[in-house]
């Protein structure tokens, strides 16, 4: 199958300057390409770069130098120095980011919270609703939560909500950063059939798993990656 | 590549997945705008545009220039070099080549302005239903029962219970006060509206529904808005994204969630790593 998303020399430093000028070097010359149905996971120990190359792969981080490529719509998108709409459209159309964490709105619902990309890609509300509800039934979450804003939620059920979100669409690339991290046995078994549902009907993931049984159970190939910046330099 | 192609369960409801026209012609520009009431003070070489149901946030601290900045590109302030374009359907609109009326009729149809204080922005001796009939009435319309109702309907959509629309503004709460400017603003059913620290007065608890419901009709109305804020949690809960403005210049612009969780500029890594969390 053909790639979906192509990645070229991709590189990130992160320059700070407070307290002192600081240079990270995170991540040199990162290559790969993945197509439709493939989950490619990111391995490697802690501080590899990870979680900063599915930032750059989102859009969240500015790349360095380099190139993300993605197969939007009909033609391809470089998202390395794309303007913010470009990016905001990638996002809604193509590209899905999943971390372990909610983004808690005051005043927002678990049900609109779900719903929310779904509408935002003109879905009609009745289908977005009877979909969110579905998954939210299936992620164990209470009926008699849907209808509450999940701050006072716990950990656990705030991370299924936003779970629940991100399998709400089709994405035709989806970024997992520890999807199951610090769920229970049986909650990590659904994110894991909803993970293997989005490969099967096409979506080419990206993720970060820590768990062994979960890296097993999804991964169709290995990126390996070690620490091979230098220590943290002045400029 | 549509859901549907993929025999996605339960997606037999919902459209092909067809990316939105992102193509769409800007809305505004502004080339080169500057207006400085002294070294560093106002604003200058100011150049950007916005697209169509696009949410631009102006951030930086007090004196940085976001408010003259407002004030230059909605017309209320000329610049002393520079230029502001508005895209008027198929015209373009120079802001302050055009004339006066040209400028006024704008104001009152295709623009709206949220002030800071709603007491600026309303008119505190008038009911709350004239005030939203207002600029209905200033666009032509004269049918009292039509005012009425979209006055009615407007109480409702920003949550003001309708036994309230004979009241004057000044009985209102500050939160009120507030909700019922944005519905006198938003009636007319403009295409861009400018805010300037709309929640910057309110307790917390108003402001969290003061941002869930301009959140709310911003996606409804497919609404444009330059929205200026010292408060970053604000501009990530509103705003597609960002300029960063410090002693009158732009150090940084770009998509909101990449400003605030990658800065580049050394003034902008100070601004975000300056926040307390809670």
């Amino acid at each position: 199958m053909d790639a979906i998303l192509e990645v070229s020399g991709l590189a990130k430093k992160f320059v700070l300057h407070q307290p002192r000028p600081t240079v990270l070097d995170v991540l040199e010359n990162v290559n790969f390409e993945i197509s439709p149905g493939e989950c490619l996971v990111l391995s490697g120990p802690s501080g590899a770069g990870k979680s900063t190359l599915l930032r750059l792969l989102y859009g969240n981080y500015l790349a360095s130098s380099g190139s993300i490529r993605v197969r939007h719509g009909q033609g391809w998108l470089e998202l390395v120095g794309a303007e913010p709409r470009r990016v905001l459209a990638a996002r809604r159309h193509t590209l899905g980011y999943v971390s372990q964490f909610l983004r808690v709105i005051p005043r927002v619902t678990a049900l609109d919270i779900v719903m929310e990309p779904a509408l935002l890609r003109g879905y009609a509300k009745k289908a977005a609703q009877a979909k969110a509800e579905a998954l939210l039934s299936r992620l164990d979450i209470p009926e008699k939560l849907w209808s509450l804003a999940p701050g006072a939620f716990s950990g656990g059920e705030q991370q299924r909500v936003n779970i629940a979100r991100s399998f709400m669409v089709f994405w035709p690339v989806l970024l997992l950063d520890e999807p199951t991290a610090s769920l229970d046995d049986k909650n990590r078994q659904i994110v894991l059939e909803l993970i293997e549902e989005a490969k099967a009907a096409g979506s080419a993931i990206v993720g970060i798993f820590h768990d062994a049984h979960a890296l097993d159970a999804v991964a169709s190939r290995l990126l390996h990656m070690k620490n091979e910046g230098d220590s943290p330099h002045a400029p | 590549m549509s859901a549907l192609a993929h025999g996605m369960r339960m997606d037999a409801a919902l459209p092909a997945d067809v990316p939105a026209m992102e193509n769409s012609q800007a809305l505004m520009q502004a080339d080169g705008l500057c207006r400085l009431f002294g070294p560093e003070q106002g604003c200058q070489d100011i150049s950007f545009t916005l697209y169509p149901g696009e949410v631009l946030g102006l951030v930086g601290e007090s004196g940085s220039g976001k408010s003259t900045l407002l004030s230059t590109l909605s017309g209320r302030l000329p610049p002393d070099r520079g230029r502001v374009r508005y895209r008027d359907g198929a015209d373009w609109v120079d802001l302050y080549a055009t004339g006066e009326g040209r400028r006024r009729a704008l104001l009152r149809t295709q623009w709206g302005f949220v002030e800071q204080n709603p007491r600026d922005g309303l008119r505190m001796p008038v009911s709350a239903g004239a005030n939203i009939g207002e600029r209905l009435m200033a666009q032509g319309a004269r049918h009292y029962g039509r005012l009425r109702q979209s006055a009615l309907d407007w109480l409702r959509h920003v949550e003001i219970d309708i036994s309230r629309i004979d009241d004057t503004p000044n009985a209102f709460s500050g939160g009120m006060q507030q909700r019922l400017q944005i519905a006198r603003n938003l009636v007319s059913g403009p295409r861009l509206v400018f805010m300037d620290e709309p929640t910057g007065g309110l307790d917390v608890s108003v402001q969290a529904r003061i941002l869930d419901l301009l959140r709310k009709l911003v996606r409804e109305l497919d609404l444009s808005v330059i929205l200026v804020t010292h408060d970053l949690a604000v501009a990530r809960l509103l705003a597609d994204r960002l300029m960063v403005m410090r002693r009158s210049r732009i150090v940084e612009a770009g998509l909101t969630d990449q400003i605030l969780d990658d800065p580049q500029h050394p003034y902008t890594q100070l601004l975000v790593s300056s926040i307390l969390r809670v």
